[in-house]
C-alpha cells in the first residue's frame, strides 16, 4: 500500500503539521495582513495617483509626478532638513547619555536602581500630550518657569520666546524629545550591562587593565548589539517626531520646526492631497530603511 | 584607604549627584503638571513661578468637567447617564486600551508559539516579513488606513485604532522569543500523553510563557493608552475621543487656560503611570526580551 510508506507518512505528517500552524498563525495574520501590510502596500499604490478623499473626483494615475514634485517644494525640503537635524543630534546624545546613566546606576542596590529607572522612564509613561502640554507651559513666554529660572541664573537677560522664535524652536523640540527617548535605552543598557561576563572583566583586572581600557577592550563589545538596537530605535522614533510639533509649533514659525511626519499629516489632513502625502511615508521609509541598513552594516563590520 | 579607593569613592559620590540633579529635572514636567492642576488661575499666570500651591483648590478640576458633557456609553439604542466629557473620554481610552491589550496577547501568544516551535512552508518569509514591517515607521501606514477604516465603516469607532495596534508585529516578536525558552521535550512529553494541538498551547505552552503574556499585556496597554497620532487620525466626533485627544483639543481651544490643561494633563497621565508603577517588571522584562534579535 503506497499510502502508508514511511515517505507518504512524513509527508502527510508534514502537511497536517503546516494546517495547525497557520491556524495558530490565523487571528494574528488577519490583523498583521489586514492593517499592516495592506495599508504599507496602499500607500505605495496611493503614492503614483493624484487622490483625494473626495468620492466624486475619482484617483487619477500621474506616475512618478509626486515624487518629482517633492524635491521642488520648499517646505518639503525645509522639513526633510530639519528632521535629519533632530536625528543628528538625538542619536548620539541619547545613545551617550544613557550609557553614561545605566553604566552610573547599573551596579547600585536594587532598589535604587529600579528607582532611577522609572524616574527616566516617567516622561515616556507620562504621554506625549501631557509631556507637551506641560513643557508649552513652561516654555511660555510671560509665565513659563524656564525664563524664569535662566534670569534668575543670569543666563538671558530679557524674557525669550522660546517657540516663537525660529532660531530656538527646533532646539526646544529637541530638548522635549531627548527627555521622551532615553527611557528604553537606560533600561536596555542596565540589562546588558549586568550579562556581561563578570570573569572577563576579573581576567581584565588580573592583566592590569585601567578603567577605560576595561571599559573600551572588554564591556564595549560585549555591549554592541544593544548600541546597535538602541541607535535604530532611536532613529526610527526621531524620524516620526509628530505629537510635539502638531502641540507645540504646527511646524512654525516660518517652518522653522517643520518636519517630514508633520508635513505628511499636513498634506493628507489638511490639504487633503493624500497621494503626496503618501509619496512623502515611502521617502521616510526609504530613508529609515537605509540608514538602519547602514548602521547595521557598519557595526557588523567591526 | 589607599588613594586609588578613595578616588573611586569621589567619583562615585559626584556621579551619583548629578543623576540625582538629573532625576529631578526628569520628574519636574510631572511635578508641574500634578501641582499645576491644583493651582488658583492667579498662581498659574503669576510670572514668578508658584513652586508649591498656597493652597490646593479643585478650581481647574471643576472647569474641566463642565465641559462637552456625554452620554457614559452608547451601545445601539442603549445610553449611559450624562457625565463630564473627560469621564467619557477616560472611559473610552480604558476601553480601547484593554480590548487592543487582550486581543494582542491572545494572537500574538499563539502565532509566536507556532513561529518559535513548529515547522511549515513559508516560515521564513513570514518572519522576514515582520521584522521588515517592524523597522517600517508605523506613522506611514496611517495615511492609507484612514480609507480603509472608512470603506470598512469603522472610521470615528474605537476598532479602528485597536484593529492596527493588534496588527502590529512586535507582539508576535516577543512571543516568539518567549516561546523559543520552552524545552521542547515539554511539548514532546504532552504530545505523547495524547494531548491535541489546542490542550498542548494551552495547558503546556501558556502557563510556561506567562511572565512574557505580562510583559506584552503592560506594553500594549501603555502604548495604546498613548498612542497620540492614530488616535488623531481616526477620531473626531467628541464623545468618541480618548483622554489624550480630549486634552489636546481643550489646548486648542482655550491655549492660554493652563490650569484647565493641566488638570486634563493629570487625568490622562496619572491612571497610566499608576498602572506602570504597578507591574513595572514585567515591563522591564518585554522591553529587553523585544530586543534580543532573533
Amino acid at each position: 500500500m503506497a499510502q502508508n510508506s514511511p515517505t507518504a507518512i512524513t509527508r502527510r505528517l508534514r502537511r497536517k503539521e503546516t494546517i495547525s500552524s497557520y491556524l495558530f498563525l490565523l487571528p494574528s495574520l488577519v490583523f498583521f495582513l489586514g492593517f499592516v501590510v495592506f495599508p504599507m502596500v496602499l500607500c505605495l499604490f496611493t503614492s503614483f495617483f493624484d487622490s483625494n478623499l473626495n468620492a466624486t473626483t475619482p484617483d487619477r494615475f500621474i506616475g512618478f509626478q509626486n515624487y518629482t514634485e517633492l524635491w521642488k517644494d520648499p517646505v518639503f525640503l525645509k522639513g526633510l532638513k530639519n528632521t535629519l537635524i533632530i536625528v543628528v543630534v538625538s542619536v548620539p546624545v541619547v545613545t551617550a547619555f544613557s550609557l553614561w546613566i545605566a553604566s552610573a546606576i547599573y551596579k547600585m542596590k536594587e532598589w535604587m536602581l529600579s528607582a532611577f529607572r522609572c524616574i527616566f522612564y516617567l516622561p515616556v509613561v507620562t504621554g506625549s500630550v501631557a509631556v507637551t502640554v506641560v513643557w508649552k507651559w513652561m516654555y511660555n513666554n510671560y509665565y513659563g518657569v524656564l525664563n524664569y529660572v535662566f534670569k534668575g541664573l543670569g543666563i538671558i537677560e530679557t524674557n525669550i520666546n522660546w517657540l516663537g522664535n525660529p532660531s530656538t524652536a527646533l532646539w526646544c523640540i529637541i530638548v522635549i524629545l531627548l527627555t521622551t527617548s532615553v527611557g528604553q535605552p537606560i533600561v536596555l543598557y542596565v540589562s546588558a550591562l549586568s550579562n556581561v561576563d563578570p570573569t572577563l572583566i576579573e581576567a581584565g583586572q588580573v592583566d592590569g587593565t585601567t578603567k577605560l581600557q576595561n571599559f573600551w577592550k572588554i564591556k564595549w563589545p560585549q555591549i554592541m548589539p544593544t548600541t546597535l538596537y538602541i541607535v535604530v530605535i532611536t532613529t526610527i522614533n526621531s524620524f516620526q517626531c509628530f505629537a510635539l510639533i502638531q502641540l507645540l509649533t504646527s511646524g512654525g514659525p516660518n517652518n522653522a520646526t517643520q518636519t517630514v511626519m508633520y508635513y505628511i499629516y499636513y498634506t493628507a489632513f489638511k490639504l487633503y492631497r493624500f497621494g503626496y502625502g503618501n509619496a512623502m511615508g515611502i521617502i521616510l521609509a526609504l530613508f529609515i530603511a537605509a540608514l538602519s541598513a547602514v548602521q547595521f552594516y557598519a557595526a557588523k563590520e567591526r | 584607604m589607599s588613594l586609588k579607593s578613595e578616588n573611586k569613592r569621589a567619583y562615585y559620590i559626584v556621579s551619583l549627584i548629578v543623576i540625582i540633579i538629573l532625576a529631578i529635572l526628569f520628574t519636574f514636567p510631572l511635578y508641574w503638571i500634578l501641582t499645576g492642576a491644583f493651582k488658583t488661575a492667579k498662581e498659574i499666570n503669576s510670572t514668578s513661578p508658584v513652586w508649591w500651591p498656597s493652597k490646593f483648590v479643585t478650581d481647574n478640576f471643576v472647569k474641566l468637567f463642565s465641559k462637552r458633557s456625554a452620554p457614559l456609553f452608547e451601545i445601539g439604542a442603549l445610553r449611559g447617564p450624562t457625565v463630564p466629557g473627560a469621564i467619557r473620554w477616560l472611559l473610552n481610552t480604558v476601553v480601547m486600551a484593554v480590548v487592543a491589550m487582550i486581543l494582542t496577547c491572545i494572537t500574538a501568544a499563539m502565532a509566536g508559539y507556532a513561529l518559535a516551535k513548529k515547522r511549515f512552508a513559508g516560515k521564513g518569509t513570514l518572519f522576514a516579513l515582520i521584522v521588515c514591517a517592524m523597522a517600517l515607521p508605523k506613522q506611514v501606514i496611517l495615511i492609507p488606513l484612514i480609507r480603509e477604516m472608512s470603506t470598512l465603516g469603522l472610521y470615528d469607532k474605537l476598532w479602528a485604532v485597536i484593529f492596527p495596534t493588534v496588527g502590529w508585529p512586535f507582539g508576535v516578536f516577543l512571543m516568539k522569543q518567549f516561546s523559543e525558552g520552552v524545552p521542547n521535550e515539554m511539548i514532546e512529553a504532552a504530545r505523547i500523553d495524547g494531548a491535541g494541538e489546542a490542550r498542548t498551547f494551552a495547558q503546556v505552552i501558556v502557563p510556561m510563557i506567562k511572565p512574557g503574556i505580562g510583559a506584552l499585556a503592560i506594553f500594549t496597554f501603555i502604548n495604546s493608552w498613548n498612542d497620540y497620532f492614530m488616535q488623531l487620525i481616526m477620531l473626531s466626533k467628541s464623545s468618541n475621543l480618548t483622554i489624550s485627544l480630549g486634552i489636546a483639543t481643550l489646548q486648542a481651544e482655550n491655549s492660554t487656560d493652563f490650569g484647565i490643561i493641566m488638570a486634563g494633563a493629570a487625568l490622562a497621565s496619572v491612571p497610566i503611570i499608576i498602572v506602570f508603577l504597578i507591574f513595572q517588571k514585567y515591563f522591564t522584562k518585554g522591553i529587553t526580551m523585544g530586543a534580543v534579535k532573533g
